[in-house]
Parts: C-alpha cells; structure tokens; sequence
C-alpha cells in the first residue's frame, strides 16, 4: 500500500508554463537544429508534387487538360493545391516556418559569434591530456625559449593568448562567420525573390513580322504585375518587329534530331521613349535586349497566314495576317480567322497552317517539318454569330455556341479547304472566296522587369562563399603548457580540440611538439 | 575528317571503353576476393601483425604516392620470418591480391582514356562541348568519375573502390548508348551560350563527385554493420563478411564520404546558381519552377539537410548516411525520370 501511496506522491511536478513560458518552448523547438532538419526534408518532399503535375501558372492549358482527362482525382487535387504548389498555403507554410528557424537561428548565433570573434581565446584546460590530440615532450630549452619557439610554431593562422607560460590558441573563427553567413545570405535569397515578385512585372504579347510595340498596359496579350507594381506606369519604349530568321536542323536525319530549331533570331528597331533616337537591336533567345526599366526576351515564334477574304460582290472584308498557335515540334499551328464584316452571316475560318503540309489517311492535315518547305492552310468554315452575347473569346478559336458548320457544295460533307499560297477557293452558296496570299512569322516576346535581381543573385553567390568557407575551414583549439624541468630544460604539454570531428588535429599538435624539440619540420 | 566519322569514331572508343572497363571491373573483383582471403588467412595464422600492417598500408597508402614502393618490403619481410606456419601462405594471397589490382588499375586508365578520346571526338564532330543531350550528359559524367577515381589512385590507395566504382560507371554507360544514344547534331537555340560549358561541366564534376560519395557511403553502411556485428561477437563468416575486412574502418569511410560530400556540394550549389543566371538569360525569368529545377532545388535541400543532419549532435552518423544516399536518389531520378517522362524547358535530351 505505502508504495502506492509513494508513487502518487514521486509523480512528476511540472513546471507551469504561462503564456510566455509557452512562447518560449514552442520557440526553442522551432529554432532548434532538428526542426530545420525536419523542414528542410519537408520542403524537398512538398516540392515534388510540382514536377509531377502541371502548374497552372507555368502550363494552364495543359493543367485544364489534365483536370479534364481525371474527372474524379484532378477536381480533388486541385482543391488541394497540387496544380498550384509553389503558391499554396501548405508549401508558403513550410517554407515560412523555414524562415523562421532561420532567423531564429541566426540571430543568437551572430551574437555569440561575435562576442567570441572579440574575445581572447578560453583558458588552457587543466589537464592537457584528456583533450582529443595531445602530446607532452621534453626539451633541453629554459620555459622561456620554448614558449618562444611555440609562438613562432603557431603561425599566423592562430590568434593568441600567451599568459605567463601558457598559450592559449584559437582558429577558423572563419567557419562559424562563413556558416552564419551562408545562412543570412540563404534569407536574402528568400527577400530578394520575394521582393521580385511583389514589385516586379511581365508581359507576354506575340508581335508579327513588321509590326510594332508600345510598353502600355493595353498592348500585351497577358500582362501580370506584382501586387506592388503599378501597370500605369509602365517604362515608355517601343520597337518594330523588322526580321525574324529560323533555321530547323534538316542535315541530321536521327530521331530527336530532324527538324528540331536551331537558331532564332529577331532584328528589332527600339525606342527608348517617344521622340528618341530608334536603335537596331539582335535578339536571339539566349541574348535578351535589354530596354531602360525591363527586358525584351524572344521565347517563342510560330507562323501567320496571310489570306485574303472577299465577299459574294468580290468587296474585301478580311485581309491580313493572323497569327496561329504551334501544337507540334513540326509547327502544325492551329487558329481561327474571324469575318465580322462578312454577309449575310458572320463567318468564322477554323483549321491549321502546315510549314510543310502533308495528309495522310490516319493523322489527317499535318506538317512534318517546321520551316516553310511546302506550306499548306487546312481549314473548315462555321458562319453565325462569332460573339455571342458579347462574350469575350479567345483569337485563337472559335466559339461556335451561336454558330453552324457550312456544309460542301453537293451537301454530302462539311465543307474542307485545302489552300496552297496563292490559291482561291470561291465558297459555295454565294459566300464569296477566300485567297491564301502567303505566310509570315510571329515572334513570341516576354517583357519583365525584377528589380531584386541583383540582390537575389547577390545573396545566392554570398551563399555558395559562406558555404565554402564553412565547409573547408576548421575550428581548432590549441593549447600548450610549459613547465620547467627541476634540473634544466621543460616540460611541453600541448593539447588539441576541435569544434567538428577532425582527423587533422593530431598532425597540428605533433607539428608543435615537433617544431619545440627542434626535431625539424614534419610533413605537412 | 568529316563529321560523320568523327561521331563513329567516338562510339567506337565508348564501346572500346566499356570493354577496357569491364576487364578493370574483373581485375578489382579477383583483387578483393584474393585481398579477403589473404586477410582471412593471416586472421588464424600466426603472422597476423605483419600481414595486417601490409595490408593496412596496401589499404591506405603509406603516404604521397609511397604506397606502391613499400608494399614489397613489408611482403618479403613476411615472408622471410623462418618457422611462421602459414607465412609463406598468407604472403602468396597478398601477393595474388595485388597481381590483381596492378591490372585492374591499368586498364581504369585505359578505360579513361578511351572514355575522354569519345567524350573529345564527340564534340570535335559537332563544334561544340559535348553536353548538350542525355547520353553526352551521362558520357561526360563517367568520364569524371573515371578520372576522379584514377587520379585519387595516385594519391592513396583506392583499390577497395574499384568494383563500386567501375561497376557503376560501366552500367551508366550501357544504359547510355542503349536507351539514351542521341545522333550527334548542334543544339538546340537555348543552350546555344556559353552558359552551356558552365553551368552543365560543373553539374557533371559535381554528378561524378556525388557518385564516388554515394558508393563510400554505401560502403560506410556495410562497414559499420559488419563492425557493429563484429562488436558484439558474431561477426559473419560469408564471403560479404570477408570482403568488408579488406575495406578500411568504418569510421575512416565515413569520413571519405563526408569529404566527397564536401566537394560535391559546393559544385552542386554553384549548379544551381549558374542555371538560375542562365534560365533568366534565356528563358526570362531565372527560377520557373520546372521539373528539373525543382529537381535539382529537391536534391540541393536533401544534401543540404545531409550536412546539416552531420552537425546535429544527437542525429546519429548512421542516418545522415542515410539521408546522403536519400540525395543520390533524387539525383538518379533527376537523370532519368526527370528526363524522360516529366514535361517541362529542359527537355533536351535528345529523347
């Protein structure tokens, strides 16, 4: 009975934690090394879903597609972020606690490192031979010489501390400030990438051969401003679209060679604001342009069909190029060509344009190489009413809600085009024609301006130099003790210790012994 | 000489590398087996101290390059001890052991050589570096390891590596001219920059690097098992038991495998930062979170969290190992997954 009575009473009195006292606790345990252990694996494991499954903010089409194709799992996966991982609250979570840990890593670790960095080295342990390396010699030299030869023995490497005839010796006090700076510069990274996104912009905007550009709001296809940039105030150039050359390898016939791009570029004539001098400018895709207040790049291209479209009285009521999208490595380019001004009906042209245009009986219309070899424009025709309801719609499709597909002229089939440059096709039931008059490119541009750039990269190459530092440097401790013999000559004691486990230690302290007993220089 | 015999020429050396490499393999294989039976043998005989500080020297080398003249001395001294039963034994396996490695070695450099010559005319045939699709990739990274090894081989003794080291490269080979073999051909308009040689050479020395880790590692594992086994009194007795006594101490591979890491990772973090610069450069914005960088961001954070877990007190040197080889994962998916299936801008592997 009593040892029950005993055990209730041996029952563990916790301390009482108030509210600070729990801040504190959940602080430490966020801070500690194990935490960033912890998280640093998370945001590795968090990070994988990403490269799995489309984003949206990088592929959106193929993300619809994918949500399309899994109608059960891809709605549910959506719900949970996956198409949106870099973005969602589960990853911005880990990451910020990350950032947490290291500030709260840190920041006491700074102050201790720098109490140290000024403070004399710690005092010579008692006993010199319990420490990891040590060694003990005896030489014919008074106390005095051989303090002296060891002084010398140190190098310059070690900061001193010689009391009486004691020598206290630290160094690779460099490897805690490369850690710490590796760590600081690892949360500059983190500001300066957010800082890009918060007050940085781009733009996307597809510019056919001979067209121009102005830096408004209103001229990009999709503009995208951080939430502290101010899409008003865009940089004021423009430039002109004058040339742009491709070449396809067509030399190597290998698989996953033949017809793969291998030089794009596009000649630019820039403005840096209205009135100044216009300036010829190369951009290729590894050679962006860069414009006062953002960055011209070339990330795309693709052709633009020039037909012409006359109505039953041989009036022109479409005439231009239109830009088509590639689907295909080969430039099998899709869009559609849309006649508000045509009679009686609207008419809206939908197919594809083929650099190099073949049909064959299972693929259908389809281009096998993607320069302009033989082009071909493959297109059917819907008439009605293009937008209906005012509903805004994409260029490159049509909305055919309001719409009916024009049949062949005998009616047995819907009708098929299939133009050469050149050629006019008349459109049956006094529609009028359609003339395939040629074809030019478009070039796809990305215009973005990141004003943390160069603290991002600043930071990043701050990193990988505080990671060096700390990886090669070491942190040594290295004490020596002299005592004099009683009938001449000393006793030398020295003794090592390292901060991390290091197999050099022990060549430091022989080295030392060597260089008192005079014994001559040791291997390194 | 035109392009297109340049570009066979480089195959054939492959091939030929790959058959050079497959004798050194043999060559490292026979050396272990002979080394542990040697090892087994001065284990019962009475000339234990001898044979084991032989082989220790053999192990690590007996300093700057020294390593291959004083092994004979310290055999003959064996041998020469009248009246030691099993002396003449012991000193004849050591011997066989070595007759194996001195091979082996020889034809690892050979092996290298031919890998480089294929490497050099590869790109000699398209005027470029050769490090612009999945098999030049996984060319050019053999090559580094090969080197990495045969040059540590002048420094110290590395013998134990061989098979870990030879095996590996031989099938990352295979795997690269029967699945990855890309036709020789000019790049692509992005990886037209100078960016190219440095952002991919130093992914590819540090790939190598991480490889050579990744086998010490593996190796520190086995070692440390067969030790803690040996501590507790029931060593194995198999031939895998054997061979773990010709390696050094567990204690010493796992500082190896540190120091590896400790070059690769630097390497690996320059990778990273280089491909931001040029990913701003040629695709506008220098992180876009695409399969393969997130891949390499992925693998950067398990080794970070590997050096990290090394200077934790309290996180036992066992399962940081296991956190490097976790790394060496990822990397492999990097290189093959990654490139094959996951759709994203570095899809160039020719594939």
């Amino acid at each position: 009975m009593t040892t029950v009575r005993d055990r209730t009473q041996a029952a563990p009195t916790l301390p009482r934690l108030g509210p600070l006292g729990w801040a504190r606790w959940a602080w430490r345990q966020l801070t500690s090394m194990r935490t960033a252990l912890f998280l640093l694996l998370l945001v590795a494991i968090a990070a994988l879903p990403g490269s799995i499954w489309p984003q949206r903010s990088i592929n959106p089409t193929r993300t619809a597609d994918y949500i399309d194709a899994h109608p059960k799992l891809g709605p549910l996966l959506d719900r949970l972020g996956f198409f949106e991982v870099y973005a969602s609250p589960w990853f911005s979570a880990i990451y910020l606690l990350l950032l947490i840990s290291l500030v709260g890593c840190i920041v006491p670790r700074t102050r201790i490192h720098l109490t140290q960095v000024r403070a004399r080295p710690p005092r010579v342990p008692a006993n010199l031979g319990r420490l990891p390396a040590h060694a003990r010699v005896e030489v014919d030299a008074e106390p005095a010489a051989a303090v002296a030869s060891l002084r010398a023995a140190y190098g310059r490497r070690y900061r001193l501390d010689v009391r009486g005839e004691t020598i206290a010796a630290e160094t690779g006090y460099l490897k805690e400030s490369g850690n710490l700076l590796f760590h600081i510069a690892v949360v500059g990274v983190i500001v300066g990438v957010a800082a890009g996104h918060i007050w940085g912009w781009k733009g996307d905007v597809i510019v056919p051969v001979g067209n121009s550009f102005a830096d408004t709001m209103v001229s990009y296809d999709t503009l995208s401003p951080g939430p502290r940039a101010d899409p008003t105030q865009l940089p004021p150039f423009s430039f002109t679209l004058d040339k742009l050359d491709v070449s396809f390898e067509d030399q190597v016939t290998g698989a996953g060679q033949f017809g793969q791009p291998r030089d794009f570029t596009a000649y630019l004539t820039t403005t840096a604001e209205p009135g100044a001098t216009p300036v010829k400018q190369v951009l290729k895709v590894n050679h962006p342009v860069e414009m006062d207040g953002a960055t011209i790049f070339l990330l795309g291209n693709g052709y633009a069909p020039i037909v012409t479209v006359k109505d039953a009285h041989g009036a022109i009521v479409y005439s231009g190029p239109t830009v088509f999208l590639a689907r295909d490595n080969n430039y099998t380019s899709s869009g559609a060509i849309k006649v508000p001004a045509a009679t009686p009906k609207e008419l809206g042209f939908f197919g594809n344009f083929l650099p190099t245009g073949v049909i064959t009986e299972h693929t259908g219309p389809i281009s096998v190489f993607p320069d302009v070899r033989d082009p071909k424009l493959a297109l059917g025709l819907y008439e009605g009413v293009l937008n209906p309801s005012g509903q805004a719609s994409s260029v490159y499709t049509l909305n055919t809600k309001e719409m009916t597909q024009v049949k062949s002229a005998d009616g047995k089939d819907v009708l098929r085009l299939w133009l050469s440059p050149g050629e006019t096709v008349t459109l049956p039931g006094d529609r009028g024609s359609i003339t395939f008059d040629g074809v030019t490119r478009w070039a796809g541009l990305s215009i973005r301006h990141d004003p943390a750039r160069n603290l991002t990269l600043g930071s990043a190459l701050l990193a990988l130099g505080g990671l060096i530092a700390t990886l090669l440097v070491r942190r040594r401790r290295v004490f020596a003790r002299v005592t004099p013999r009683p009938h001449g000559g000393s006793v030398v004691e020295i003794g090592a210790l390292a901060k991390a486990d290091d197999d050099g230690l022990q060549d430091v302290v022989d080295r030392l012994a060597a260089a008192v007993t005079g014994a001559g220089r040791l291997p390194r | 000489m035109d392009a297109n015999t340049l570009a066979e020429y480089s195959v054939i050396s492959l091939y030929s590398a790959m058959a050079v490499l497959t004798l050194s393999m043999l060559g490292f294989v026979l050396y272990l087996a002979r080394a542990a039976t040697a090892r087994d043998d001065a284990r019962s005989g009475a000339g234990v101290r001898a044979v084991d500080r032989e082989l220790v020297e053999a192990r690590h080398g007996a300093g700057g390059g020294g390593a291959e003249a004083s092994m004979p001395d310290a055999t003959d001294a064996v041998s020469a001890v009248p009246g030691v039963a099993g002396e003449r034994h012991t000193g004849d396996a050591a011997r066989a052991a070595r007759k194996a490695a001195g091979p082996a070695r020889m034809f690892a450099w050979l092996a290298t050589l031919l890998l480089a010559a294929a490497v050099i005319m590869r790109g000699a045939s398209v005027h470029r570096p050769p490090l612009g699709n999945l098999y030049e990739f996984v060319t050019a990274a053999s090559l580094v390891v090969m080197l990495a090894f045969c040059l540590w081989g002048l420094r110290r003794n590395v013998d134990w590596l061989g098979v870990f080291v030879t095996a590996p490269v031989l099938l990352m080979l295979g795997m690269a001219v029967t699945l990855w073999y890309t036709e020789a051909a000019q790049l692509l308009p992005s990886l037209r920059s100078y960016w190219l040689v440095i952002h991919v050479t130093v992914a590819t020395i540090s790939v190598g690097v991480f490889t050579l880790a990744a086998m010490v590692t593996v190796l520190y594992l086995l070692a440390d098992r067969a030790e803690a086994k040996a501590a507790a009194g029931t060593p194995g007795t198999g031939m895998g038991a054997r061979l773990m006594r010709v390696l050094p101490r567990a204690r010493e591979l796992e500082r190896l495998s540190y120091a590896l890491h400790v070059i690769a990772f630097p390497l690996w973090t320059f990778t990273l930062i280089a491909g931001a610069i040029w990913a701003r450069q040629a695709w506008a914005s220098y992180w876009n979170w695409d399969p393969k960088e997130v891949w390499t961001f992925i693998i950067w954070v398990v080794y970070a969290a590997y050096l990290h877990a090394r200077a934790t007190t309290g996180i036992s040197k066992q399962r940081a190992a296991y956190i490097a080889l976790a790394g060496f994962g990822c990397i492999i998916v990097n290189y093959s997954i990654v490139n094959m299936y996951f759709v994203g801008q570095h899809s160039y592997s020719g594939l």
